[in-house]
């Protein structure tokens, strides 16, 4: 019976027919794991040092000779995310396999070549793999690097020190920010866009929020708190003479943000980036994805709190940087394999892009109609429309249009503070989605200009 | 069966293939080492790929009892672990007075275990259970943040602290199953407390061996022709690709039509027990259903 029974997980452990696992055991094998745990943590999956026990303990009921189950446990106890599950077998493949065949060298290419082509590797963690691999002398550059960068904030400090003590008249600063609040990306100097990223950094952002489930004491509200209701009469006896009251709690809102990378974008792009990290460091749920002719999550490559160093991360994983647009293909992307996982809970999406497609304009009609019906609110930057005489004239554009629900400037910082304004004044009110309200809205984008 | 009877991986599959359930051997090493060292499970994966399932057999095998509660936005306290039944507080404050009780023991009474409702958490810890039962979790992704680190500490230390009565503490660990369809992602730190285990769409040849387990009487070439089929489906182009739940949905509406094979009329007509999203059925149904029938049909 056991015969009939499918192995197939595992299986390219099996099937890569090598020596057996030779594992030592007692603190030679607690060493080895130590050591595992780190390349797992330096390569982004987060292990800890609990689980490292934990696992150390559980491996004490497995046959460790038994390579898959071994591999099997391991994976169990220290993966906790499916994305990753490809990295993991990279890495457990390179570590207890390949690390220690240094003279089968070909005979190891070929075999990560065949897992890779497997698995399926996506290029970003394939660098990554190739970047873990000779992690000594990396870690070496980034010791010094690290003493770079501190002996540059130390100066970046001591320089900002300075222009406190020249005591800048207020007036000129202030007209000078404001100057800046008002100039388009697209025509900063290197200076002014390390002023923007300041400027960035200090905004504040809130989101409108939405009705939980949840109930939470209050003085007045429309729910009866019993439990507190028995509590405090029971002094009175049967009667309930104090009332208590409970009412629906408030969270703010899930955002989603979709922006443009490709070519048309480049000017914009990057400031951009700064702008979705401060925002997704300023509120509590925001999901980050970038596209140009594919879609890349990149939530969490932003999580990093420095700046320079989340945007860096960015740009390494993301392969399409300035190439072509295919807004309907990332959006059909977005809708099937990710809108059930981050549109939940009345989200708002917020699509940064100039809408210069060079997609199939049905698909893309589709995929908008989809996307609109499942946020809360779909908001549209587009940096052009900061220009009075830009009209929605492209193809993408012109398909779009209809199902968004606020189309917005994205062009300086005042419209980013605008953006700002109008995130914190979403409430539980739906915007207005039939054919009426589209067709005018869209009559109203498209008048030429007098 | 007693869990100490359950002693190797293989006893665990076997265990599970006794009560209908095809599990890979990774599964039954996961499975195999939640019992062992008694931690949660942490089962993701589509939905209608059988993470559910995993917990109903294994109460059957463990023989105890399932203790389920379905997760949704909002679950609290009073929902999830105990309430207090006010109703019956109250008739009982009533009635005392008019038997002219003494206060001090009236207060003691009625926050005592008669009026405590029970819900699934607290049911599952319980020190009265004979056998520690398995607890599952269903759709935690549905809950919110709140109920999440609730459970964090629950799942650390499997006691329960009521200010009126006191602090609850299960004799023996449940055996505690979590599912997630990641609606929302399960934050790192309960994750960490489980083991992991993503559950794929199974293989061709898994799938067979599924329906024909689950329905014995099917005819062998439809088990076939549907399997091939649904599995062509699986890497089409869908909004909602059909989990092993719809396969076997699918395959009684075909018995219930009294089909042999896949033919193009009925196929049309049943797709919904497959295909949730109107966007999908219309895509199937549309030019190449022919072609995908006959290259099913051809592969039996």
């Amino acid at each position: 019976m056991m015969d009939a029974l499918p192995q197939e997980n595992g299986d390219y452990v099996a099937s890569l027919n090598m020596r057996p696992l030779d594992i030592e055991r007692g603190e030679r094998l607690l060493y080895r794991l130590t050591e595992f745990g780190r390349l797992l943590w330096e390569s982004g999956i987060n292990v800890g040092p609990r689980q490292m026990l934990d696992l150390a303990e559980t491996l004490n009921y497995v046959d460790l000779t038994n390579k898959e189950d071994f591999y099997e446990t391991m994976k169990c106890s220290l993966l906790t995310r499916h994305e990753l599950e490809p990295l993991f077998d990279q890495l457990f493949l390179y570590y207890w396999y390949l690390r220690d065949n240094p003279n089968k060298k070909d005979d190891v290419k070929g075999a990560a070549k065949r897992v890779e082509r497997q698995m399926r590797l996506p290029p970003s963690e394939r660098k990554r793999l190739a970047e873990h691999m000779n992690a000594t002398e990396q870690r070496k550059d980034l010791r010094s690097e690290m003493r770079q960068t501190d002996r540059r904030r130390l100066k970046d400090d001591r320089d900002y020190d300075d222009e406190d003590d020249l005591g800048d008249p207020q007036g000129t600063a202030y007209s000078a920010i404001e100057r800046l609040r008002k100039k388009d990306f697209e025509n900063f100097t290197w200076d002014e866009v390390q002023e923007a990223k300041r400027l960035m950094a200090e905004m504040r952002w809130n989101l409108g929020l939405r009705a939980t489930r949840r109930k939470a004491p209050s003085r007045k509200g429309a729910y009866p708190d019993m439990r507190r209701i028995v509590r405090r009469n029971l002094k009175y006896g049967a009667e309930l003479i104090e009332l208590t009251w409970r009412e629906t709690k408030r969270k703010p809102r899930p955002l989603v943000i979709i922006c443009d990378i490709s070519g048309s974008m480049s000017l914009y792009s990057r400031l951009l980036l700064h702008f979705i990290h401060t925002i997704s460091n300023g509120l509590m749920n925001v999901e980050a994805f970038v596209f140009g002719t594919r879609l890349t999550r990149i939530t969490r490559q932003l999580k990093k709190r420095d700046v320079d160093e989340a945007v860096r991360d960015v740009s390494k994983s993301v392969q399409d940087w300035s190439g072509g647009t295919r807004i309907g293909d990332a959006l059909h992307i977005f809708n099937q394999k990710w809108a059930r996982r981050v549109l939940g809970r009345g989200a708002v999406v917020l699509i940064i892009s100039d809408g210069w497609d060079r997609g199939d304009s049905t698909l893309l009609q589709a995929e908008m109609d989809r996307l609109q019906h499942s946020c809360h609110r779909l908001i549209w930057l587009n940096p052009l429309l900061g220009s009075p005489d830009y009209r929605p004239l492209t193809v993408g554009m012109k398909t779009a249009l209809p199902y968004i629900d606020n189309f917005l400037p994205a062009h300086n910082l005042d419209s980013l503070i605008s953006l700002g304004n109008l995130l914190s004044s979403i409430d539980d009110s739906r915007p207005a989605r039939d054919a009426v309200s589209r067709k005018k809205a869209v009559e109203a984008w498209s008048r030429p200009v007098r | 069966m007693e869990q100490e009877s359950l002693t190797t991986i293989d006893d665990v599959q076997r265990a599970m293939f006794a009560q209908n359930y095809i599990a890979d051997r990774s599964l039954a090493t996961v499975v195999f080492l939640a019992l062992k060292r008694r931690k949660p499970l942490l089962l993701e994966g589509e939905p209608g790929v059988g993470k559910t399932e995993v917990a109903k057999v294994l109460a059957a095998i463990l023989n105890t009892k399932l203790i389920r509660l379905q997760c949704y936005e909002g679950i609290d306290v009073s929902t999830a672990v105990y309430e207090w039944n006010y109703t019956r507080q109250m008739l009982h404050i009533r009635m005392m007075e008019a038997g002219g009780a003494n206060r001090q023991e009236e207060l003691k009474e009625i926050f005592g275990p008669d009026f405590l409702m029970q819900r699934p958490l607290l049911q599952a810890i319980d020190p009265a259970n004979a056998a520690p039962p398995v607890l599952l979790i269903d759709e935690l992704d549905r809950s919110d943040e709140e109920f999440e680190a609730y459970l964090l500490e629950l799942l650390s230390d499997f006691q329960i602290t009521i200010p009126e009565i006191g602090t609850i503490q299960a004799k023996e660990p449940p055996f505690v199953v979590i599912t997630s369809n990641r609606t929302r992602e399960i934050h790192d730190a309960l994750r960490r407390r489980c083991l992991y285990y993503w559950i794929d769409y199974p293989t061709l040849e898994k799938e067979y061996n599924i329906v024909v387990t689950r329905m014995p009487d099917v005819p062998e070439r439809l088990a076939r022709q549907v399997c091939t089929f649904v599995r062509e489906l699986r890497s089409a182009d869908l909004y909602k690709a059909p989990g092993v739940a719809e396969t076997l949905d699918w395959i009684s509406s075909l018995l219930a039509l009294h089909q042999m094979e896949l033919v193009e009329g009925p196929v049309r007509d049943t797709l919904g027990a497959l295909l949730k999203y109107q966007d999908d059925v219309l895509k199937v149904g549309g030019s190449d259903l022919g072609k995908m029938l006959q290259k099913a049909r051809g592969a039996s």
